[in-house]
């Protein structure tokens, strides 16, 4: 199988995916101990398994519902406790560059 | 870390709507979002308000706090179902959700739980009329997802995103149901593409709100539209690159921004450019979109199954419950009402627009005509919505009290000039239309007496006019019948005077 | 030794047995266990917070309702460590991360909800590797905790501070979490029983989720009948976590008493063993399998052939799954904020909170995780993946069909010391070699002490595999192999500890 890396520039975009401000040394750090661990996970690809189905839950559970009923909620004062910072009952951000 | 830009729009020529549909193609697709009005939220039991204090219905799970764990609201799956099958699309017989990872303040895990590639419900269809054309509007696909906190703006001009110095996030709104409805590509609609967005966007609002499930008020955001165009010149076999069009809060809006994007884009490819495939943001006081920001690297919002959900698969008997139990589509009630009423369909098409379908109805159940109905309800009372300023459906006249006026007209009892002060009596809150005729003496003046003793003092009062009426110019009579008419107080009946007044000059 | 020493080397289910009889009182037992965290946390490290006057408060109102004649649980007034990855409301909740430092949870989480309603004595919340990440405690922000045998050894992790607390004789009771071997490795190298139970046995809701579809709560006690009456406090239908398993409990106390192995069809798995495995390991593990053909057991040899994809599988599901759940930790709601200068942006101030929240081993695994997801690689990877883990399922599903439990070494060496493998992320994840399998299947596993290795002196572990929700039969067979091991040595196992884990040793005593 051919050998799988994952290159510098690879790694600074997941960083950046993950938003992860990583330093230029930190990134060539990740980048080498990456490359080792992604070629020894990439062995998964050696199990020809085309027509198995994926595993998501060990129990075979489905239609976990909840009843349309309202449970009174934690209340401003509890949302907000540990906050960083709050202005007007609500969570204050820094400014929000990418429109959503 | 990319630095995020909103590149101004480079203002472009754009061809005016009419010279671009001519030579090209426009293909439209919307996507739509329902706030469904369950009474809790999609994963959790807060209580799913519209403008409570900020942050007082939140709790660990919307909050997205460590060690909250979702669990699926029935309510919320039995919507998206009922959704699914008034637009004739197929149920999953079992799906998941999956999670949209991307990082946003207004999202508090920094991933949207939704639904990838599994929706609940896929390809059907709604019927759409528009100049008297049907369109068949292809549904690829509904699904269910949750609903974001909202964020103000502080510091910026305009209180939006670009400029401010920092934002204020609530959250009551994080993890309100909402239904994702996905329209297959809609081509082949030419000119009338910005009419048959609309009328989409009218027609699911309509279907929608007869099936109970949501509230969808564009203004409060209950119903939301993005609108995607795009263009190709005539006869091309390929689709042009298409743009997403957000913040389109009203059916004008929907029309004006397919309008807008076809214009603007035909200017691009006339100028010999190519359409940039971007999200554009629609802006109601110009009527033109601007781009959002800029995408150096598309999103890759890396979907997996949701591994804190188990799947859905909704058993059949009560996917046919839901099925048998809905309620009369507006398409069908549309039709069974046209055979009812009996109106032309110029008519039925003007009670549609102004929203007077089910008023018609009731005041025709109450005892009028559909002529009658219409015909009150198209004009007089339009116009009092509109000087007012008012919802026709919130006027202070129910259609029984229209039924009677309507009568009490047919009956003789009332001209429609006193039936329209009769009118304005009960929509002035006098009383009902009996009471009103009885408090104002609105009854029509069929004392023959009275009349005749009217009609008398006016041709007396005026021999020059009289003396033109008796030589056959018949059409003098009308400032007698004025005369007459002022004398009763404008209670005759102004046919059957002017047939007396002939009468007594001889030329009746 | 001391009357304190006597207090705390005895079991939880003695504990619970002289309280319930009115001989010691809960408030007793809470202080001589605070007291014994005194003397030793210094040099154990296993408490991040230590709440003394909630845990004596607590005791109080045990003893109140056994004085009133009010029915008390199996474990009322006995004190527990609880890993620091549960939520509580009146304690802070680190996950052994500077992110979280201080912050305190308005909620509790359901393990935590029954401890208390089931009159367990909460002492405080211990260490851990941070969100779980590890096999030794040095991931943890807060420094490593340090194994009771002989410090300069890690304890194990990610629960490495709740078996150091109980290997320490600090409480005899711990809580830990399992998603790679998390609660059976350190158990394994700390002397101690740990518990895996079947995958949503015991509630998720309020434990920090690290990988969803494998985190698994459970005990980490001295004996198995302490970790038997741990797991049925802890486990049940919870309708706030949607993967939790709407059935009966195992009857694991029964199976524990019952504690026979005769007929029972046990199979050693092939594909765990080798190279790589210490001699001592190896040694320890085949007389345990030895004695229990001897106690009546049945022994073959059963493949599965899929377990060596068991350890990359596991490398691609848990960071996919953790690059997600912890995306929520950006300092925009609570934790640390870090470069919110008032001109940064909220994705600046993200990117640098959780540069400077996160340790280089979670960063590791969220970058893993997002590259293993990215659009592209999915299928490669994440995919592959889950694929791997149904072929595992059913490797288990085919080994069940011809024997009843499946034995291995719970983990591949002894304790290693403190670090040795911190350098070397791959050398470390072959720590959870053979705990593995069991995760990405959901069925259950429990470590149980086989004896110390003779080159190091150092505990070894046997780990029992049982079927999904046949829990109380790994319960069993741990439990015989407990009685025999000391019938045969003439004493448990933990009377050959040394240093802290000798309960009389000092610091002095306390190895290299």
């Amino acid at each position: 199988m051919a050998r799988v890396s994952i290159t510098r520039d690879e790694v600074a975009h997941l960083a950046r995916l993950s938003r992860l401000a990583l330093t230029d040394s930190e990134l060539e750090h990740f980048a080498e101990q990456l490359d080792v661990i992604i070629g020894a996970v990439a062995r998964v690809q050696e199990v020809a398994a085309v027509d198995i189905p994926p595993t998501t839950h060990a129990a075979d559970l489905s239609n976990v519902f909840r009843d349309d009923l309202v449970v009174p909620p934690l209340g401003t004062q509890a949302a907000l406790a540990q906050a960083p910072a709050a202005e007007q009952d609500r969570f204050r951000v820094p400014r929000i560059l990418a429109e959503d | 870390m990319t630095q995020l830009t909103t590149a101004g729009d480079a203002p472009g020529v754009r061809v005016p709507f009419d010279e671009a549909v001519t030579r090209y193609e426009p293909v439209l697709g919307l996507e739509t979002h329902v706030e469904l009005g369950t009474a809790a939220k999609m994963f959790c039991g807060c209580p799913t308000v519209f403008g409570a204090e900020p942050n007082s219905a939140v709790c660990p799970v919307c909050l997205g706090l460590p060690g909250s764990l979702p669990v699926i609201n029935r309510a919320a799956i039995e919507h998206t179902i009922r959704i699914g099958l008034a637009l004739h699309c197929s149920i999953a017989t079992w799906c998941r959700f999956a999670r949209k990872n991307y990082f946003y303040p207004d999202m508090p895990k920094n991933f949207q739980i939704s639904q990838y590639d599994e929706p609940l419900c896929t390809d059907g269809w709604l019927d759409v009329e528009v100049g008297g054309r049907v369109v068949r509007v292809g549904i690829e696909r509904v699904h269910l997802e949750e609903d974001t906190g909202k964020s103000l703006h502080v510091g910026g001009a305009t209180g939006r995103i670009q400029g401010a110095d920092y934002s204020l996030v609530d959250y009551n709104r994080a993890g309100i149901p909402l239904v994702e409805v996905v329209t297959k590509p809609i081509p082949g609609t030419g000119a009338l593409a910005p009419e048959v967005a609309r009328a989409y966007v009218t027609e699911l609002r309509d279907l929608l709100r007869a099936l109970g499930v949501s509230d969808v008020r564009m203004e409060q955001g209950s119903l939301r539209c993005d609108v995607n165009v795009s263009i190709a010149p005539v006869g091309s076999a390929e689709w042009g690159k298409r743009t997403e069009t957000k913040n389109v809060n009203s059916l004008r809006s929907v029309e004006r921004a397919v309008r807008s994007e076809i214009e603007r884009q035909a200017g691009v490819l006339d100028a010999g450019g190519r359409v940039v495939q971007e999200t554009r943001h629609f802006h109601e006081e110009t009527g033109v979109t601007t781009p959002g920001r800029s995408k150096e690297e598309a999103q890759d919002y890396r979907y997996f199954p949701e591994p804190d959900l188990v799947p859905v698969a909704p058993p059949a008997a009560w996917v046919d419950q839901i099925m048998a139990a809905l309620p009369e589509l507006p398409a069908a009630r549309r039709a069974r009402l046209a055979a009812e009423l009996g109106l032309p369909e110029s008519d039925m098409a003007a009670l549609r627009n102004v929203g007077a379908l089910d008023l018609v109805a009731e005041t025709v159940a109450a005892g009028a005509t559909p002529e009658q109905a219409k015909n009150w309800w198209l004009s007089e009372l339009s116009r009092v919505a509109n000087t007012t300023g008012t919802e026709l459906s919130a006027l202070a006249v129910t259609p029984a009290q229209v039924a009677r006026i309507c009568a009490l007209v047919e009956s003789g009892e009332l001209t429609n000039r006193l039936a329209r002060q009769v009118l304005d009596g009960v929509l002035a809150g006098e009383g009902s239309p009996d009471e009103v005729v009885a408090a104002r003496g609105l009854a029509v003046v069929t004392d023959s007496g009275v009349l005749a003793a009217a009609v008398d003092a006016a041709i007396a009062a005026s021999p020059e006019v009289a003396g033109k009426v008796r030589a056959g110019k018949v059409a003098a009579a009308g400032a007698l019948v004025g005369a007459v008419m002022k004398a009763t107080g404008g209670q005759a009946d102004a046919a059957s005077v002017r047939e007396l007044i002939l009468q007594r000059l001889g030329q009746g | 030794m001391t009357a304190a020493d006597e207090l705390i080397t005895m079991t939880a289910a003695q504990m619970a047995q002289a309280v319930a009889a009115g001989e010691i009182s809960a408030a007793e037992l809470a202080a001589a266990h605070l007291d014994r965290i005194a003397q030793t946390d210094v040099h154990v490290r296993a408490f991040l917070h230590v709440a003394r006057e909630t845990a004596l408060t607590a005791a109080r109102a045990v003893d109140r309702r056994r004085a009133a004649g009010e029915p008390l649980g199996p474990l009322a007034g006995v004190p527990l460590a609880l890993k620091d990855v549960f939520t509580t409301a009146d304690m802070p909740t680190t996950c052994g991360s500077k992110i979280l430092a201080g912050w305190q949870p308005p909620y509790d989480a359901t393990v935590t909800t029954r401890l208390r309603a089931a009159g367990v004595v909460i002492l405080g919340k211990t260490n851990m590797d941070e969100f779980a990440m590890g096999s030794s405690t040095e991931n943890s922000a807060f420094g490593p905790s340090r194994n009771p045998w002989d410090l300069g050894r890690v304890p194990g992790g990610s629960s490495g501070g709740s078996a150091a607390a109980v290997a320490a004789y600090q409480a005899p009771l711990g809580i830990g979490t399992d998603t790679g071997g998390s609660i059976r490795q350190p158990g394994a190298v700390c002397g101690l029983v740990g518990v895996k139970p079947t995958y949503g046995g015991s509630s998720r809701y309020g434990l920090v989720a690290f990988a969803s579809s494998l985190d698994t709560p459970g005990p980490l006690t001295r004996t198995v009948l302490d970790a038997a009456l741990l797991h049925e406090v802890i486990s049940g239908h919870d309708p706030r976590d949607s993967t939790s398993l709407d059935a009966p409990v195992p009857p694991v106390v029964a199976a524990a008493r019952a504690a026979d192995v005769a007929g029972l069809r046990v199979g050693v798995v092939t594909e765990l063993s080798g190279e790589g495995y210490a001699s001592g390991v190896l040694a320890r593990f085949g007389e345990a399998v030895e004695l229990l053909e001897a106690l009546g057991a049945k022994i073959a040899e059963v493949s599965c052939p899929h377990f060596d994809y068991a350890l990359p599988a596991y490398y691609l599901i848990a960071p996919s799954e953790c690059s997600s759940n912890l995306a929520r930790f950006d300092g925009m709601r609570y934790g640390l904020r870090v470069g919110d200068d008032g001109t940064a942006s909220a994705e600046e101030v993200m990117s640098l909170t959780r540069a400077a929240g996160f340790g280089p081993e979670v960063k590791r695994r969220i970058m893993l995780g997002a590259y293993a997801l990215s659009s592209g690689y999915y299928d490669a990877y994440y995919g592959k993946a889950q694929q791997v883990r149904t072929l595992i399922a059913r490797d288990f599903a085919a080994a069940f069909d011809q024997v009843d439990v499946l034995v291995s070494p719970t983990t591949p060496t002894t304790a290693f010391p403190i670090g040795e493998r911190v350098d070397d992320p791959m050398a470390m994840y072959l720590a959870d070699l053979c705990t593995i399998p069991a995760n990405l299947a959901g069925n259950a596993a429990i470590s149980v002490p086989c004896g110390l290795a003779p080159e190091d002196g150092l505990p070894v572990g046997l780990q029992i595999m049982a079927p999904v929700l046949a829990d109380d039969r790994m319960y069993r067979v741990a439990a015989a192999i407990e009685a025999a091991l000391d019938q045969r040595r003439g004493h448990p196992l933990l009377a050959e500890a040394r240093g802290i884990a000798a309960v009389t040793g000092t610091e002095s005593e306390a190895g290299r």
